[in-house]
């Protein structure tokens, strides 16, 4: 029997599009897995605060104001000091391919850009199944 | 609105003829067509008015009630609507030029974006702005930034319109003080702030305070400019970010309306006189995909608020019934895939705007769901107005669709369906109650799910998207903002901090203080008293969040 995964859908940064958001932490709860959704506007502490607290696989991070290289690769550096590097960061929103090496190098799994089927999201999360499930 | 009974039996006849052969041989391509917010699209449209009086009951002649047909008499024939792109980033300085070049372009009213650090209250050196300055528009901290940003800009000239929405006050001040400056008078000063703090909490989010000093700070300011900015707007209800969260055409005129509405009822409230400030209320719609639907949408959305103003206010100046309104493409519609297809996608929609009878258009860049628009971009989006306006000739006469029998359907449908949301708003004790219990948050968000979904399995086809897909090259030629930025704005704020009177400031903040504490108080002039001297927009949120509180989000899934 499959572990029921964990996922928390974040905001973090200042901007309020959250319709990106809350539609991939809808779909992805309709999929059947656990989903949290922290609303709009919190700070990287608070997001992995939240995800440790949550106990959760993967943490979506959605931002479309362009501070993304600022503020992912914050979240992924305060999971690792919190001994919390198992947990799966992944993002999406107006990133532009010139910024993805970088990101994927900050340990951003993967970066999902408009347009982007919820069907892509699943397949990557069921691909990194083996490493959350242990 | 019965067609008559005569064309009643006509239609009938032609079903079961002509109508019903071709069905048997060819059936059509859907079991159902609706517009692109599911009202039903009817296959022939009839003519629903019959007679004279129903026409000037429902239509009547632009520029007068209901305003159907639209607010001036002679519409584009007169002039043009404004053509306003709405554009910032980066430094005071960087935005000066595009100011200068958008207006070199003729464009003709600037639009100014700022960063969510100032349109939250925070200063670019606050913990909070981390990667956030000048990125989706101009950092502002104190006068200084808004001195440089129209610098060499006459305010006497131009019109201003401002996206600035907690802090509206704090920014209409420091434009006050930078045409003081150029010896302009108060009275001369054209333009609108955002100043709609309702969407906020429904679909934007760059809230502050809770509902209820956000609802004083902007009868202050409708109560401060009645007197001192006669032609100033000082509100611009906005539909549009309602829309762009995924909400459907009716749920957006009717949560504008609804929020216009509660604007109305709080400066009354307030004790202010009804013709003092509603005739400079103004509206911003999007301009969404389905043409049709969105002209049938504005011109609704006129009929009812000069109805509500009339009816439900008792306003007797055919001027506070006028919806006034600004346009905006929709960004949510453009797609990173062949951005190239943004341009046709935006033509139809200032198409819309433009048979809807709007005030002034801003029309979205093709490139903008990758990232801001760069400069080539912005100029083709303008010429899109340009064409529209001197080229297609569908500016020679006022409301060119009125009397197509399918346009005037849909109008009254969406009339139909607004008013049913305005009765369930008041059952739920007005709008703000209905947006604290999330009510207006969910509606918005099963629509938007829905078209998601519908775009997941196909229903719905957005061209390049989920057909015609192409395989494509990472773009090139995006605007970047200098990561480097936010240093040098933080050193900008600091050097202003360290050359103004300190003690002045302090003076001047606690003033702010004490007036937030009178609730009979106006907040206007002890913040332009504070702006002039350099005290930042973060010291005077931070006065104002430690007396009113902040907004908790209410999480609606």
């Amino acid at each position: 029997m499959n572990k029921k995964l964990r996922i928390l859908i974040a905001k973090p940064g200042l901007d309020g599009h959250d319709r990106g958001a809350k539609y991939v932490a809808r779909a992805l709860k309709d999929a059947g897995y656990e989903v949290i959704y922290t609303g709009i506007r919190q700070s990287p502490e608070a997001i992995a605060q939240t995800a440790i607290q949550e106990d959760v696989d993967f943490v979506g991070l959605s931002l479309l104001s362009g501070a993304h290289n600022e503020l992912f690769p914050r979240v992924v550096q305060l999971l690792r000091e919190k001994q919390a590097s198992d947990i799966i960061v992944f993002g999406g929103g107006v990133i532009p391919e010139s910024d993805m090496p970088f990101l994927k190098e900050q340990g951003i799994a993967a970066i999902f850009t408009p347009g982007t089927s919820i069907a892509a999201i699943i397949e990557f999360i069921e691909a990194n199944r083996p490493r959350v499930s242990h | 609105m019965p067609k008559s009974t005569e064309l009643i039996k006509k239609q009938q006849q032609w079903e079961n003829s002509t109508l019903k052969k071709v069905l048997d041989r060819n059936p059509e391509r859907k079991a159902e067509f609706t517009t692109g917010s599911w009202l039903p699209a009817e296959r022939v449209a009839l003519p629903r008015i019959t007679t004279d009086e129903e026409y000037l009951n429902k239509l009547g002649f632009p520029g007068e009630y209901p305003f159907t047909r639209g607010v001036q008499a002679t519409m584009y024939r007169g002039r043009f609507w404004t053509m306003r792109q709405y554009a910032g980033f980066g430094t005071a300085e960087e935005s000066n030029s595009r100011y200068k070049y958008l207006l070199s372009q003729g464009q003709t009213g600037l639009s100014i974006a700022f960063d969510l650090p100032t349109q939250i209250g925070y200063d670019s050196d606050d913990a909070r702005s981390l990667g956030e300055v000048g990125k989706v528009g101009v950092a502002i901290d104190t006068l200084k930034d808004m001195e440089i940003l129209f610098d060499g800009i006459p305010l006497d000239k131009v019109s201003t319109s401002m996206t600035i929405n907690a802090p509206a006050a704090i920014l209409l001040a420091m434009y006050l003080a930078v045409a003081e400056k150029q010896g302009v008078s108060k009275g001369q000063l054209n333009g609108t702030i955002q100043n709609d703090i309702l969407k906020e909490y429904i679909a934007r989010g760059t809230y502050i305070f809770p509902p209820k000093p956000s609802l004083r700070l902007i009868t202050n300011i409708f109560e401060y400019c009645s007197r001192e900015v006669p032609k100033w707007n000082t509100i611009s209800i906005s539909g549009y970010h309602i829309r762009e969260a995924g909400s459907t055409a009716i749920q957006e005129v009717a949560f504008t309306l609804a929020d216009g509405i509660a604007y109305v009822q709080a400066a009354l409230n307030a004790g202010l006189d009804l013709d003092s400030f509603a005739d400079r209320l103004s509206f911003f719609f999007n301009a969404h995909n389905d043409l049709l639907e969105e002209v049938a949408k504005f011109r609704a959305a006129r009929r009812m608020w000069a109805k509500i103003m009339k009816e439900k206010f008792g306003a007797t100046n055919p001027k506070t019934m006028m919806l006034r309104f600004h346009t905006q493409t929709a960004g949510s519609t453009l797609t990173a895939q062949q951005p190239d297809n943004n341009i046709v996608r935006v033509t139809i929609q200032t198409l819309a705007a433009v048979f809807g009878g709007t005030q002034s258009l801003h029309t979205n860049s093709r490139d903008e769901a990758l990232a801001l628009p760069s400069e080539e971009s912005v100029r083709i989006a303008l010429r899109t107005q340009q064409i529209v306006a001197y080229e297609s000739g569908v500016t020679n006469t006022v409301d060119p669709l009125a009397g197509s029998y399918y346009v005037e359907d849909l109008t009254d449908k969406i009339e139909a369906g607004v008013w049913q949301y305005l009765e369930q708003i008041e059952k739920l004790g007005g709008m703000v109650a209905a947006i604290e219990t999330g009510f207006i948050q969910k509606e918005i968000q099963e629509a938007a799910y829905r078209y998601q979904q519908e775009i997941e399995n196909g229903q719905r086809i957005v061209v390049g998207v989920n057909q015609f897909v192409i395989p494509e090259e990472p773009p090139s030629h995006l605007l970047k903002v200098d990561a480097e930025l936010q240093r040098i704005q933080i050193a900008k704020l600091a050097k202003v901090k360290s050359e103004r009177n300190q003690e002045a400031v302090k003076q001047k903040l606690a003033a702010i203080r004490q007036a937030a504490l009178s609730p009979d108080q106006n907040l206007m002039p002890p913040i332009l008293d504070a702006v002039r001297e350099y005290a930042t927009l973060g010291e005077i949120c931070n006065v104002l969040r430690d007396v009113f509180g902040e907004y908790q989000e209410s999480i609606v899934l």
